[in-house]
């Protein structure tokens, strides 16, 4: 972790690993797609629309998936002061964002014909649009700031905070009886999904966090090379 | 202890001379929950069944209106500087000042409710269930609050980020306050969610004070 906190080793082994990334990304996305869209058989009792199931199940995951690494980044940002981590964190914020946005939209989308509803207040629904809510809060937060650091000790501080959403999301459905299902495959005693439809959703999840990665990998180059360009411009505006 | 009370006895000393920090609360909270009846119609039977929700809403919302004030005032003139080198522990002054912003915002919130519960038309039974919640329920307002607040010191447009941040932290309180009074009309006991309400209380006593304490040291160093 340590040898990592060096943002030019970062940036040296980051441009390596990169491209393979994205190969891959693009290939796990392009045959979950074939396999959610063609393969696998429709359901019993949700006919086609099950499909959508392929989108939305990842993107829960990766939205809680997301938060779960901004703490964790926070919270070593937050003890060691490792530059990296600050970045990794503020830069997974959006991204984490937009994966609980593509969530709740699908499954709004899902529940129109399934449950005749787009939107109902159950424990599990209202939990991921608070997760949504400390996201955008986080957001605020960095950027509100005249000085970055600040913001980014701030949000750290935040995000540890909103981490205590994360076991009520993974257990609403346990707890309260809600409209939502249960947890079908990270169970004890297995999963009781069919395995024609357990394996395109994780071909899916891999596609989705592997696409994370690579745009995190790219988001924290972006910031890293925008901060030296920075520094480059005040250098030259002072010699100047 | 002598000096956390100390504490508390400043904070409330500068509340009630600078004047109005409680009447300013409670006007507000009274002055809302009296437009519903304006929006939503005078029918007694429409009120009864909402009056629940407008009055923990509005209570939820006129705590976060007073929260600015909790360390606003000590970092602008710096004495929130002077404060970290006290012997206290930064986390037992954080208590202090929660437990004084309770007692000018959140009691007198609590003390108001049952007058407009009257004026809404709420089922008598729910009166003890409202009190007791509202009693269990604010000071987690102030507690989350204050984490809120402590790291919105110093912000850009920090009062709209303030409700950004602590509003969706609000919510769990809202739900089981609302719920221990529905249970409590419909017949089957407020008692489970008061006692989740009492178990928030008890975790965010725990852990608040180390999350707030952690953001006012940052926005001061």
């Amino acid at each position: 972790m340590f040898r990592l906190a060096n943002p030019n080793r970062f940036m040296n082994w980051s441009a390596k690993l990169l491209p393979w990334c994205v190969v891959a990304t693009a290939i796990l996305l392009g045959v979950g797609t074939w396999l959610a869209l063609f393969v696998a058989p429709p359901d019993y009792q949700q006919g086609e629309a099950v499909r959508i199931m392929y989108v939305h199940v990842p993107a829960a995951w990766m939205a809680s998936f997301v938060y779960a690494v901004m703490a964790i980044s926070s919270a070593v940002a937050l003890i060691w002061r490792h530059p990296l981590a600050d970045i990794a964190a503020k830069e997974a914020a959006p991204l984490g964002a937009g994966f609980t946005l593509v969530c709740l939209v699908s499954g709004s989308l899902w529940g129109k014909p399934m449950w005749g509803t787009y939107w109902v207040w159950d424990a599990r629904l209202t939990s991921v649009l608070v997760l949504f809510f400390l996201y955008l809060g986080y957001i605020a937060l960095v950027n509100a700031f005249d000085e970055p650091t600040r913001g980014n000790r701030a949000g750290a501080i935040l995000a540890l905070v909103g981490a205590v959403n994360l076991p009520i999301i993974k257990f609403s459905v346990d707890w309260w009886n809600t409209l939502h299902q249960p947890a079908s495959v990270f169970r004890l005693g297995g999963p009781t999904i069919a395995p024609s439809m357990l394996w395109p959703l994780l071909v899916m999840a891999l596609g989705f966090t592997l696409f994370f990665v690579t745009l995190l990998l790219l988001r924290m180059r972006s910031a890293l090379m925008a901060a030296k360009l920075r520094a480059l411009r005040i250098q030259q505006s002072v010699a100047a | 202890m002598n000096k956390f009370f100390l504490l508390v006895m400043r904070d409330l000393r500068l509340a009630l001379r600078q004047g109005g920090d409680a009447a300013m609360v409670v006007g507000f909270f009274v002055l809302t929950v009296i437009l519903f009846p304006f929006g939503v119609g005078p029918e007694p039977e429409l009120l009864q069944r909402i009056a629940a929700g407008i009055i923990w809403v509005t209570a939820l919302l006129a705590a976060l209106l007073s929260l600015e004030r909790l360390f606003q005032g000590d970092y602008e003139d710096g004495s929130l500087e002077t404060l970290i080198l006290l012997p206290l522990p930064l986390e037992a002054q954080v208590l202090a000042k929660c437990l004084a912003h309770w007692l000018v915002t959140g009691l007198p919130l609590t003390l108001v409710a049952p007058l407009l519960a009257l004026l809404l038309h709420l089922d008598v039974d729910g009166y003890p269930a409202l009190m007791l919640g509202m009693a269990l329920g604010t000071p987690i307002l102030s507690l989350l609050g204050a984490i809120g607040a402590a790291l919105c010191l110093g912000a850009r447009r920090g009062g709209v980020l303030l409700s950004l941040l602590v509003l969706p932290l609000y919510i769990p309180v809202l739900i089981f306050g609302v719920a221990a009074i529905e249970a409590e009309i419909s017949g089957l006991g407020a008692r489970p969610h008061l006692l989740l309400l009492a178990a928030l209380l008890v975790l965010a006593l725990a852990l608040v004070p180390f999350a707030a304490a952690g953001a006012l040291r940052q926005a001061v160093e």
